[in-house]
């Protein structure tokens, strides 16, 4: 599986047929609506419960409803709280717009922080999902800086990385995870990859219809940098403003030439420790 | 309907009245002088000014302390099998000391950084050529044997043809294990690291051969060390030149390189490299306290150039304005290609 990348780069693509799952079931997904979500935050809690992720020092952040922060090894799900005066959200003339999303990770189809794991602890699972093993995991933290969203972290005072797992252990036996199964506005709603993908089209259209010109999907698009997310968006506003990458790609799409680059590099190093051995000698 | 705000409830017929108190939403309200804006200015958009990417877990002793650790002893074993190959003994005997001890101190530094240390033999369960680390374990794993020999050979003086063979051999693995980490940092999302990748290999390769230059300049007797100042002078010049190119290219990016904790010690790493490389082919060629003092300096310099690299990248990954402006720019250039076609 690690030699297939120019294939692997070819989109679109089954990412657990790609990991060498001859039957396997269907591509499952989050599609996280935003425009209905109210921000309470079941989800987030759900999601330590289930997956008994200790708590974090609790502080004010000053960031609106938004305590929380950000995803982190110890938070799996975290809802973004963006208040816009002046902002008109749709035809009925509001002056001020509160936006809520509960962020999570994306399941990339090319997975950065899969690829770079030297230990084989990240893996596909036949859902298509990406999850740690936390017995293989040696905390090299590699995978952390190659996340182009900021999602995977090390947890400092148990020396291993964590993240989303999509609740493999709930899918399984036929389960949704937590965070779906607990979202009281269907916000979060899990099935189907493609499925999904088709009710948000459906959903967008609903909402350009309506007036929400600003609504916008992210992450659906095989095509992306990241061959498209196994967890995608509705959005009302620019990804950043969420705190997400507008335009992430996987920084593996260029290893091909880092490893060129690397090879013309240690080639010049002898040629030049060559050349100084025989000009000496001269 | 009337413009009213959309929290208003009041049932009582002055919808149009505005609460006494607003919540002041976004900046741009007097500020006393200094202050720092809690939110940066909005040439950009980001959530709060958090940022985008996580922060690398990474100590700059272990992992930049790595970088100029297997850069030297990579480039010292290259140097140290020519030099054998040459007939120049006290040279040779440095180099593979001094790769040998860079070598240790490198796989402390990579296991010492490690959340699990004690799982290091991880590492070893899988090949993997999209992980720079994976591919990085194994040219490790291929060269350390070597390169220890090499070492323990020339120290003892026995088993002389083993020890040639074990030269040679590391001496050709060298270079990878020199320019590998290029990939290393290179194959993240972080922006500095990532951006830099065409360059990177060679501000590596030079740096490396500076600082191999400059142990060899610095353990070995004027007489012998001619080779080492020229691979020390040729290593300063591909690094500068490289790392100008780097800037130039990575364009907002490179700010991370010039300014701050990161630029400081770009600079610092820049004259130290060019003092000692200048120094090395003119006082150093009969001083012998002058050859010490360039080889130091060369080791510095590069030592700086490993530091400095890596905190630009820290500082990259820190403020999201490196993640969303290149991005944000890339989505606009293609949607004005799109629009034009």
């Amino acid at each position: 599986m690690a030699f297939d990348l120019d294939l692997a780069l070819a989109a679109p693509y089954d990412p657990a047929s790609a990991s060498g799952y001859r039957e396997h079931p269907e591509r499952m997904g989050f599609f996280t609506d935003t425009s209905v979500c109210i921000g309470c935050k079941a989800c987030e809690v759900a999601c330590k419960e289930w997956n008994a992720i200790p708590d974090h020092p609790l502080g004010f952040t000053g960031m609106s409803y938004d305590n929380t922060g950000g995803l982190g090894a110890s938070t799996w799900r975290h809802v973004a709280f963006i208040e816009q005066p002046g902002r008109t959200a749709g035809a009925d003339g509001a002056e001020f717009r509160w936006l809520m999303a509960s962020d999570v990770c994306k399941h990339c189809t090319h997975a950065a922080c899969l690829d770079v794991c030297p230990t084989g602890s990240l893996f596909r699972t036949e859902f298509g999902t990406v999850v740690v093993q936390e017995d293989i995991c040696n905390g090299c933290g590699y995978c952390v800086p190659a996340c182009p969203y900021g999602v995977i972290a090390r947890r400092e005072e148990d020396g291993r990385v964590w993240k989303c797992t999509m609740c493999y252990d709930r899918l399984g036996v036929g389960q949704e995870p937590a965070c779906a199964k607990s979202c009281p506005t269907d916000s979060i709603q899990f099935g189907e990859l493609t499925e999904l993908r088709t009710r948000a089209e459906r959903r967008l259209e609903q909402l350009h219809e309506a007036g929400v010109g600003s609504a916008q999907l992210y992450g659906h698009d095989p095509g992306d940098g990241v061959g498209g997310t196994g967890a995608f968006f509705l959005l009302l506003d620019e990804p950043e403003v969420y705190g997400l990458p507008p335009d992430p790609v996987v920084t593996t799409r260029d290893l091909p030439a880092m490893w060129r680059q690397v090879a013309l590099a240690a080639t010049a190093l002898l040629a030049a420790v060559a050349v100084t051995a025989l000009g000496a000698r001269s | 309907m009337s413009r009213t705000s959309q929290t208003d409830v009041r049932l009582d017929g002055t919808r149009d009245l505005r609460p006494d108190r607003e919540a002041i939403t976004r900046p741009g309200g007097p500020r006393a002088r200094g202050e720092r804006l809690m939110v940066p200015k909005a040439d950009f958009r980001s959530y709060y000014g958090r940022p985008v990417l996580q922060p690398t877990p990474w100590s700059d002793h272990d992992i930049a302390g790595y970088l100029f650790l297997g850069g030297l002893a990579g480039a010292s074993s290259t140097l140290a099998a020519a030099a054998d190959l040459m007939g120049r003994p006290h040279l040779a005997r440095a180099a593979k000391a001094g790769a040998a001890c860079a070598l240790g101190g490198s796989l402390y530094c990579l296991i010492h950084d490690l959340g699990r240390p004690a799982r290091f033999l991880n590492m070893l369960r899988v090949f993997k050529v999209t992980s720079p680390m994976s591919m990085g374990t194994w040219i490790l794993s291929a060269y350390g044997p070597p390169a220890g020999l090499a070492a323990l050979t020339a120290v003892t003086c026995r088993f002389p043809r083993a020890g040639r063979a074990a030269t040679v051999t590391a001496g050709l693995i060298g270079p990878a294990v020199a320019t590998y980490t290029a990939a290393l940092i290179s194959d993240t999302a972080v922006p500095v690291w990532h951006d830099a990748y065409r360059e990177m290999p060679f501000v590596f390769a030079g740096s490396a051969a500076a600082s191999a230059g400059g142990l060899g300049i610095l353990a070995a007797p004027v007489t012998e060390a001619g080779p080492a100042r020229s691979l020390a002078l040729i290593g300063a010049l591909t690094e500068y030149t490289a790392v100008r190119r780097m800037e130039r290219r990575l364009g907002m990016v490179a700010r991370p390189l010039k300014k701050g904790r990161g630029g400081v010690l770009m600079r610092l790493g820049k004259a130290l490299t060019l003092t000692g490389a200048v120094a090395a082919q003119t006082v150093a060629r009969r001083d012998r306290t002058a050859a010490v003092a360039a080889g130091a300096a060369l080791l510095a310099g590069a030592l700086c150039t490993r530091f400095g690299i890596f905190h630009a990248g820290l500082q990259s990954s820190r403020d999201p304005r490196y993640t969303v402006q290149p991005q944000r720019a890339r989505l606009e250039k293609a949607e004005g290609e799109g629009s034009r076609s």
